[in-house]
């Protein structure tokens, strides 16, 4: 049983403009100790889907069907107290913008002790000093005086580092990590992913690592799944999906990861933007963008052998494609 | 502490600046001699009258000798009631200050939830009627809100007085009328109808800061970390959209204390502001002048108050400059 198995999961939005279906459809799973990228463009729904797990969509989205099995029990749509103890708990998810996630009036201290208190007893000088190991762990100096000390006096991956100890107070078996390094420079990005990696692996947590950046996967996660227009259209190892990638839409973002191996040549790029939401193509969604369309491609297509392409089986070679 | 220092002596230079504007509004407004004398003296006590009061000196040498006095405590006696003019304002400032404080109290401990309810539930029929509500409260005119609720709590239903200043308690040395039940049931109409325009702006920043305050990043992390709603609301919201309140506050204070002269009409009450509407009627250029500066004070007081409550709420908020 995986730790956390996501089935058919639709979120959607009722705005006035139409229903926007955030999340239609989308399928993942994740077991301890393992750490799956969800990789896909803005507006991809993979945020949505972090979100959906966490119990965090408000209104006017709601999550309209599908299941979310986290342990063994259905928690999608779970009364609001039973998530909440759950949240920050067992399940535990970071932000994106570290500058935007502590509250700024708030000392650090504060904002790490009350987590603890939200699940648990403890005295408040025990807690006070987990919280103080907590951010030591997460490569903060001096933890005794940063522990006095309010957000804005932390550098942005600093305070990334403290969201990050704050996500890892309670032990949770399940961590939700939306794009937490996309707002730091590249050396604090590595940084933090070698953290991440070391952290989860100590802990045996399950790790969702929701990003857009295709060259943060590689080497870090297990497993990749690729999001485009609120589905998955591809999943595989992330060693399978870096070398043969199935979906054009995969080979697409894997051809425009520049590369070493082919200094000099232009970038390949995917052409188009993402279909808007409340209105996407009946078919392949990709199929206006896909350069192996063809007339089959208006019906709707289903993942088959983790890929959702008719096609898959008679595309070129990836190499040849590179070529 | 230096913030302090500095902030003090801008004070005293405004307070300056104040006085001397002050002087010279009120030379302009008109002499009090021709009211103040009785129109059958003879020119022989006019003149001794006017050299008495100083009033036949020019200009810039009444201002100085006046600010002498004023730096010795000295405000000059009322030309009305032949007292000091400092000292009749002193003893009619106690009435005012409660009633100011009492409707700013009314206008805060209502307006910061009502406003939060209507900011966290904005489409719900109860927002939707504190948001009604507070256009009429600060559209209705205030005098005709005041007749309003005279006849309505006071006359048809007897629930409070109708006018006056009930009795005066004593706790911890301060004597105010807000300590006694006579006196509260004095206070409660005017201090209502103080309050309502103030309760209409507090629940309009209340309910616009929580909902700016509420899509923000670090309250969906508040709730990612399994918080209960109350302690998201009451801590990681109320702190993050106190800033303008308490700036509202601090401006709505000052202007009550200042600016209370139509409730106190209507509802009698003994107050400064009765008092300095007198005074400007018949010219007694004494009070009005002290009155004035009392003001003046008062609002420099209250601004350094809020500067420094705001860096109390605010860490951002540096005063000094200093480094950390």
């Amino acid at each position: 049983m995986s730790l956390l198995e996501i089935d058919n999961l639709q979120t959607h939005f009722f705005t006035s403009g139409g229903v926007v279906k955030a999340v239609d459809g989308v399928s993942y799973h994740v077991n301890r100790g393992e750490v799956l990228a969800v990789v896909g463009e803005s507006g991809s729904g993979k945020s949505v889907t972090g979100l959906s797990v966490m119990g965090l969509i408000d209104a006017p989205g709601r999550v309209v069907g599908g299941s979310i099995r986290f342990d063994g029990r259905e928690i999608a749509n779970l009364p609001s107290h039973e998530m909440r103890q759950l949240r920050g708990a067992r399940i535990a998810m970071i932000f994106q913008d570290p500058m935007m996630t502590l509250n700024p009036v708030l000392r650090v201290d504060t904002q790490m002790v009350e987590t603890i208190h939200a699940h648990r007893d403890m005295p408040k000088q025990e807690a006070w000093a987990l919280c103080r190991d907590t951010l030591g762990r997460v490569g903060i100096p001096a933890p005794d005086e940063r522990m006095c000390a309010y957000p804005h006096q932390f550098s942005g991956g600093m305070r990334q580092r403290v969201a990050i100890a704050i996500a890892l107070l309670n032990k949770p078996d399940l961590i939700i990590a939306d794009e937490p390094t996309t707002a730091l420079d590249v050396t604090i990005q590595a940084q933090i992913l070698h953290l991440m990696q070391g952290l989860v692996e100590e802990d045996g947590t399950g790790l969702v690592w929701i990003t857009h950046d295709l060259s943060v996967v590689a080497g870090f996660a297990d497993r990749v799944a690729v999001m485009y227009a609120g589905e998955i259209v591809e999943q595989a190892t992330t060693d399978g999906l870096i070398e043969a990638p199935q979906h054009p839409y995969s080979r697409g973002l894997i051809g425009s990861v520049p590369s070493r191996n082919r200094r000099g040549a232009r970038l390949a790029q995917i052409p188009g933007g993402a279909p808007p939401a409340v209105n996407r193509p009946v078919g392949c969604r990709f199929a206006p963008r896909c350069a192996y369309r063809m007339e089959g491609c208006a019906a709707p297509q289903v993942l088959r052998d983790n890929v959702r392409c008719w096609r898959a089986a008679d595309l070129p070679a990836f190499e040849e494609v590179l070529a | 502490m230096v913030y302090v220092i500095r902030r003090l002596l801008q004070a005293v230079f405004l307070a300056l600046v104040m006085s001397f504007l002050v002087f010279t509004g009120i030379f302009a407004v008109g002499n009090p001699v021709d009211i103040l004398i009785d129109p059958e003296a003879t020119q022989a006590e006019r003149v001794r009258l006017i050299a008495q009061l100083g009033l036949d000196r020019p200009f810039h040498e009444q201002y100085l000798i006046f600010l002498g006095n004023v730096l010795q405590g000295d405000f000059g006696n009322s030309f009305v009631y032949n007292r000091p003019a400092l000292g009749l304002i002193l003893e009619r400032m106690p009435a005012t200050l409660e009633l100011a404080f009492a409707a700013i109290v009314i206008a805060v401990v209502l307006g910061i939830p009502l406003g939060m309810y209507a900011g966290l539930r904005p489409g719900s029929a109860g927002s939707q009627a504190v948001m009604a509500g507070s256009i009429l409260g600060f559209s209705v005119p205030n005098f005709w809100q005041a007749i309003m609720l005279i006849m309505i709590f006071a006359v048809m239903l007897g629930w409070f007085p109708v006018s006056g200043r009930g009795q005066v308690g004593e706790f911890f040395g301060v004597r105010s009328s807000l300590f006694t039940l006579n006196g509260l049931q004095h206070i409660a109409l005017p201090a209502i109808n103080l309050a309502i325009g103030h309760l209409a702006l507090v629940i309009r920043l209340a309910r616009s800061g929580t909902q700016e305050v509420k899509a923000q990043d670090f309250i969906r992390f508040a709730r990612a970390k399994g918080l209960h709603e109350s302690r998201i609301v009451l801590v990681h919201l109320l702190r993050n959209i106190l800033i303008p309140i308490v700036t509202l506050v601090g401006m709505s204070f000052g202007g009550l204390i200042a600016f209370a002269v139509v409730t106190e009409s209507i509802f009698a009450w003994p107050g400064m502001g009765k008092l300095i509407i007198d005074s400007i009627r018949q010219l007694d250029r004494p009070v009005v002048v002290a009155y004035l500066i009392v003001i003046v004070v008062i609002f420099i007081i209250l601004n350094l108050l809020v500067d420094l409550l705001y860096s109390l709420i605010d860490p951002r908020i540096r005063l000094d400059g200093a480094k950390q």
